[in-house]
């Protein structure tokens, strides 16, 4: 008994090593939506090329999407928009954008400058949606399934990487399911 | 030179006044100080170490004004965090559900309290056996210990 309580403190440090090691690597800034498994909540907003025409969650429905949180005021939405066009064009994934808190002045004439990888844009200069949908800080990127559920959200910039590695898994899931 | 001084000040003060501008209106000093306790036991999932009442991020703004709007709809206190939590996650909460996940961390400091109290029970009990079991001196002993507090006597005498 005495003999093992002086390895006690070993056992004890091995333990909290293991543990705290686990952690290390983890980014905690990036948390999981806590929208996973729920429906895209409901909406109603114009559409960003055209302030008659009024968009829903509708939008959302019959195949997979991804929805991408932009803003013309982020800069990291800046570094991934030639990565979202390549996404759009090359590999034919429809992304809804959502502009968010954003003026629809800025945010055409970016697209017009830029490109416009949107299958369809929501205009959000509030960010009502941007709220509902939990988003605390552009870009954010959702995989939306078949029947408008939410299955992922990525925070931070897509990339080919983040695209190979982590959005196309689950949207191959998505479809197989979907 | 005072003037640089007064305005340094003035910047010194105005600081942590500018921080929180947004200016809510309550119905009574009550509503006041449940507008306070609910935002400060909110997290803000930007700025992680911070609660929505001290953030100064876009997100915490809207999720203050979040939670007036609901407090002025008449929300109880457990609604309007749910809200929130369905948004942003169990993470807002300071202070989150007893469940299975977070049994743990509830448990810790109980767990840590009683641990100390059976290490401490367990030195107890130990000390009080070995009291009992503690040999009274030999005829030698006693007689050495006489013989040096007689001296000792002695000594102090002299």
């Amino acid at each position: 008994m005495r003999r093992f309580l002086l390895f006690l403190p070993l056992l004890i440090a091995l333990v909290l090593g293991v543990v705290l090691f686990a952690g290390i690597g983890k980014d905690p800034t990036k948390l999981e939506s806590a929208l996973v498994g729920k429906p895209v909540p409901t909406f109603a907003l114009q559409d960003l090329h055209d302030s008659q025409q009024q968009l829903d969650e509708s939008l959302f429905k019959g195949k997979v999407q991804l929805l991408n949180v932009w803003g013309t005021w982020c800069p990291a939405c800046r570094d991934e928009h030639d990565d979202l066009i390549w996404l759009a064009r090359e590999k034919g994934v429809s992304i809804i954008g959502l502009n968010y808190k954003d003026t629809r002045t800025e945010a055409l004439a970016w697209l017009e400058r830029l490109g416009d990888p949107y299958s369809a844009s929501i205009y959000d200069p509030k960010g009502t949606l941007g709220f509902d949908l939990g988003v605390y800080g552009a870009p954010e990127t959702f995989v939306i399934d078949a029947a408008g559920v939410v299955r992922y959200r990525h925070v931070g910039v897509v990339d080919q990487n983040v695209w190979k590695d982590v959005l196309l898994p689950v949207i191959n899931e998505a479809r197989g399911n979907g | 030179m005072r003037h640089v001084f007064l305005s340094f000040l003035l910047m010194v003060l105005a600081g942590p006044a500018a921080a929180n501008a947004d200016v809510y209106q309550f119905e009574s000093q009550q509503e006041e100080q449940r507008f306070q306790d609910l935002t400060s036991e909110l997290r803000c999932p930007k700025c992680q170490n911070q609660n929505i009442a001290d953030s100064n991020a876009p997100i915490s703004k809207d999720m203050r004004a979040e939670v007036y709007r609901m407090m002025s709809d008449g929300a109880s206190d457990q609604e309007i965090v749910d809200a929130l939590v369905a948004r942003f996650g169990e993470f807002v909460r300071y202070k989150p559900e007893v469940d299975q996940r977070t049994i743990l961390l509830w448990a810790t400091p109980a767990v840590a309290v009683l641990g100390g109290l059976l290490v401490v029970a367990g030195v107890v009990i130990r000390s009080r056996r070995n009291a009992g079991k503690e040999e009274p001196m030999s005829a030698e002993e006693k007689a050495r210990a006489e013989k040096i507090l007689a001296e000792l006597e002695q000594n102090r005498n002299a």
